[in-house]
């Protein structure tokens, strides 16, 4: 029962250990990274194989400017958290809420591309293997945006309420690490559909 | 500081009426608690699995037998490789990291203890949703009701014109569900090692059983994750109408191949490296000596993950790929030999010139080490391509990979319940049944799985629910089961001793074994807490630097 009091010969060193949420967090973007790599390696297996049309050159639009909103995002969420660590609140809740902008944004732009591909081109998931590769990758990338939206927002209500402190930088730092890999999923996702798949 | 440990500990378990108990139990975010849980549930689906294989060899015991119908074999067959891998090993295996890592490496709990309930029961709900489809399948509207398409279900076996009814969704959803549970564990074995080690344990004084688990939770991430992603893409096929593995509309079967074995082989190395966690740990203490090149051990472990990960198109030789993909999978595989090699050198090694105990968990451990040098053996046969291109699909397969689960893994989790149970419970397990268990089951299984080898050289595929006399195969089939009736009764007296021991078994104290890790520095069950302080380490074996001050590891290390 007693604890272990072993005399030790050197001198005890300052035990540090990682943050367990940024360790935990970087393992979850591995085994999240292994999923997207089958979707992507599906979508390049597929590309140029669809029995039908449409094909992905007649139908679609590269999202430029959404783009440019979500990868700025990344921007935002990370000075929001610096300022949160040096306990600026105020700036911190600006960028914040800034980033959820943008990631809403960018959200809207898949979901008015979605719409067009619908209604104007009649490309749905089941029309052919473009459609079912397209819709499954960019949906998967639009639920995980989703996730991260959901989460900005619980911090910002929170921060609003005015409980997210200067103590909390930590746990928001986990959360800007899982918004920075939403936006390097984007950025490949982009590659290949967009340039590699057209 | 003992005695309030005491008195805490009476506080908690005194004056409870069974609900309350039991309510305990379901709510409970304790990860010894959790690991119990696991390996319960474990345990009562190796029953169920087991007694589906033994429908099976019923069936195939002689030529043209009618036990049951082809439909029920393909879904006898289909649940037992499916329970036996998801909802068998990884649980058992999960369940002893649970219990041990947080243990051996001086923290209070895992990590997170919320998300390791959360996966237990994500794991749970996948079994219960697997084994609903006998329910919920539309078995009734002559669909089929369980799972019938193999535990790999190639397409397009798995697509909706092929599976109607419920069946394959219930595979999928249940495969989907406890995988999101087993990437959970994994998060949370890895945040634990990293994050929670006892001042003074760096990583190179972590007992080996802990940097193995550390290497298996790295690989689930990579490994399982991949069996997540193509089970969605079959639900966007069976529910969407999406075309990933429909070939009428231009998709690929192959592709289907590719990823379930880019998850399912490193699987199965998933379910090695913590087998080789108990030899790592059971060897050294019933041959007292450390273990034999500690790091040469972890870095075969590493080199194992890295290799593993780019072997999986062995399983697919007969697909017809081109030679020199043939070739890169027929090197990469026997290169896990190495590593592999390696440890069994190093276990060797480490009983070289011991004291060595027999006691149970030393006899399987013992087993484990000649079946799995069998097993790997004929692993190298089948690495190789043409060999594969005579004898896959074939009953030699069958008889491989039992050796490697059954005579590996299986032997490897007996060794670890004898060597564990005393700490789980406070009561050792009989060492008289335990004996029993060994020799029966011993016999049991090379009668199986030994003879197994041969109708499949003889040209008896897998998966066929009967066959025609006079081709050889009778005598040897019934003897294979005649082998799986041993190997049943075996398993029955295990778990008497297990229910007998937990009643009667004598009464363990905090160390039976004179081992050195620091699970064994508290008491047997320990409190909820662990430690009533945070140990400090000096060396790998702190127990032995504790019991001999005079002449510590901490001097040579």
């Amino acid at each position: 029962m007693s604890a272990l009091t072993i005399p030790i010969p050197e001198l005890p060193r300052p035990w540090n250990l990682p943050n367990r949420g940024k360790v935990a967090m970087a393992a979850l973007i591995v085994a999240e990274s292994a999923i997207f790599t089958i979707f992507v390696v599906a979508y390049l297996y597929y590309v140029g194989k669809s029995l039908s049309g449409p094909t992905p050159r007649e139908v679609l639009e590269t999202p430029v400017f959404y783009t440019i909103c979500l990868l700025s995002s990344s921007l935002t969420v990370h000075l929001a958290a610096k300022y949160l660590e040096r306990g600026r609140r105020s700036a911190f809740l600006a960028l914040w809420f800034l980033t959820f902008v943008l990631g809403g944004l960018f959200l809207f732009g898949t979901g008015q591309e979605w719409h067009r591909l619908i209604y104007e081109h009649g490309l749905t998931i089941s029309t052919n293997l473009f459609g079912t590769t397209y819709y499954s990758m960019v949906g998967l990338h639009a639920f995980h945006l989703t996730a991260g939206l959901v989460m900005l927002g619980t911090v910002l209500i929170f921060g609003l309420s005015g409980r997210v402190g200067q103590d909390q930088s930590a746990r928001v730092g986990v959360l800007g690490m899982y918004w920075h890999f939403v936006d390097a999923v984007w950025v490949v996702v982009f590659t290949v559909v967009y340039i590699l798949g057209r | 500081m003992s005695t309030s440990a005491i008195a805490i500990e009476n506080l908690q378990t005194t004056g409870r009426t069974w609900t309350q108990t039991l309510h305990e139990w379901v709510t409970t975010v304790d990860h010894k608690r959790l690991g119990i849980l696991y390996i319960l549930y474990a345990l009562s689906y190796l029953v169920i699995a087991g007694v589906e294989a033994l429908i099976m060899r019923i069936q195939l015991m002689h030529s043209h037998n009618t036990f049951v119908s082809p439909q029920v074999f393909n879904r006898m067959f289909t649940m037992h490789g499916t329970t036996m891998i998801f909802f068998v090993a990884m649980p058992v295996l999960f369940g002893f990291a649970n219990y041990l890592v947080p243990l051996m490496i001086g923290a209070r709990d895992m990590a997170f203890p919320r998300l390791n309930a959360f996966s237990f029961w994500l794991t749970a709900l996948g079994g219960l949703l697997l084994y609903f489809s006998f329910l919920g399948g539309s078995g009734l509207y002559g669909a089929g009701n369980a799972p019938d398409a193999g535990w790999w279900a190639y397409a397009p076996l798995p697509a909706k014109a092929f599976s109607p009814g419920h069946s394959s969704d219930y595979w999928t959803i249940a495969l989907l569900v406890s995988g999101f549970g087993s990437i959970g564990t994994a998060i949370n074995i890895l945040a634990t090692v990293l994050c929670m080690r006892c001042p003074g344990m760096h990583l190179g004084r972590m007992p080996l059983l802990v940097w193995l688990n550390l290497v298996m939770s790295g690989m689930i991430l990579i490994a399982v994750t991949p069996l997540s992603a193509a089970q969605i893409m079959l639900l966007v096929d069976r529910y969407l109408g999406g075309h990933f593995f429909d070939t009428q509309a231009g998709g690929s079967a192959t592709l289907w191949m590719h990823f379930f074995w880019i998850f399912g082989h490193p699987e199965v190395y998933i379910l090695i490296l913590p087998s080789f966690a108990f030899i790592s740990e059971i060897v050294p203490v019933f041959s007292r000596k450390p273990i034999f090149g500690y790091p040469v051990m972890v870095a075969a472990t590493v080199f194992i993950g890295f290799v593993s990960m780019s072997v999986w198109a062995h399983h697919m030789f007969t697909v017809g790929m081109n030679s020199y993909a043939n070739s890169f999978f027929t090197i990469t595989s026997m290169a896990v030999g190495i590593p592999t090699g390696i440890k069994i050198f190093n276990w060797l090694g480490t009983m070289w010139g011991g004291r060595i105990q027999f006691k149970t968990p030393m006899l399987f451990a013992i087993g484990f080490l000649f079946q799995f040098l069998i097993a790997g053996l004929t692993g190298i046969m089948l690495a190789s391509s043409p060999f594969d291109w005579q004898l896959s699909l074939s009953y030699f397969v069958v008889a491989h990979f039992h050796y490697v689960i059954v005579g590996g893994i299986l032997f490897a989790l007996f060794a670890a319940f004898y060597y564990w149970y005393p700490k789980m419970t406070g009561r050792l397990l009989s060492e008289r049944l335990g004996k029993w268990h060994f020799w029966l089951f011993v016999i049991g299984f090379h009668l199986t799985f030994d003879v197994m080898h041969i109708p499949g050289i003889l040209g008896m595929p897998r998966r066929i629910y009967t066959y025609e006399p006079g081709r050889g195969w009778d005598t040897l089939n019934l003897i294979v089961t005649i082998g799986t009736f041993i190997q049943a009764v075996a398993i029955l007296v295990f778990v008497w001793n297990l229910v007998v021991s937990y009643c009667k078994g004598a009464k363990a104290g905090n160390d039976p074994w004179d081992a050195w890790t620091l699970e064994w520095s508290v008491t047997s069950p320990p409190p909820a807490y662990n430690f009533a302080s945070i140990p400090i380490v000096a060396s790998r074996r702190p127990l032995w630097d504790q019991k001999h001050p005079e002449d510590p590891d901490s001097r040579y290390e």
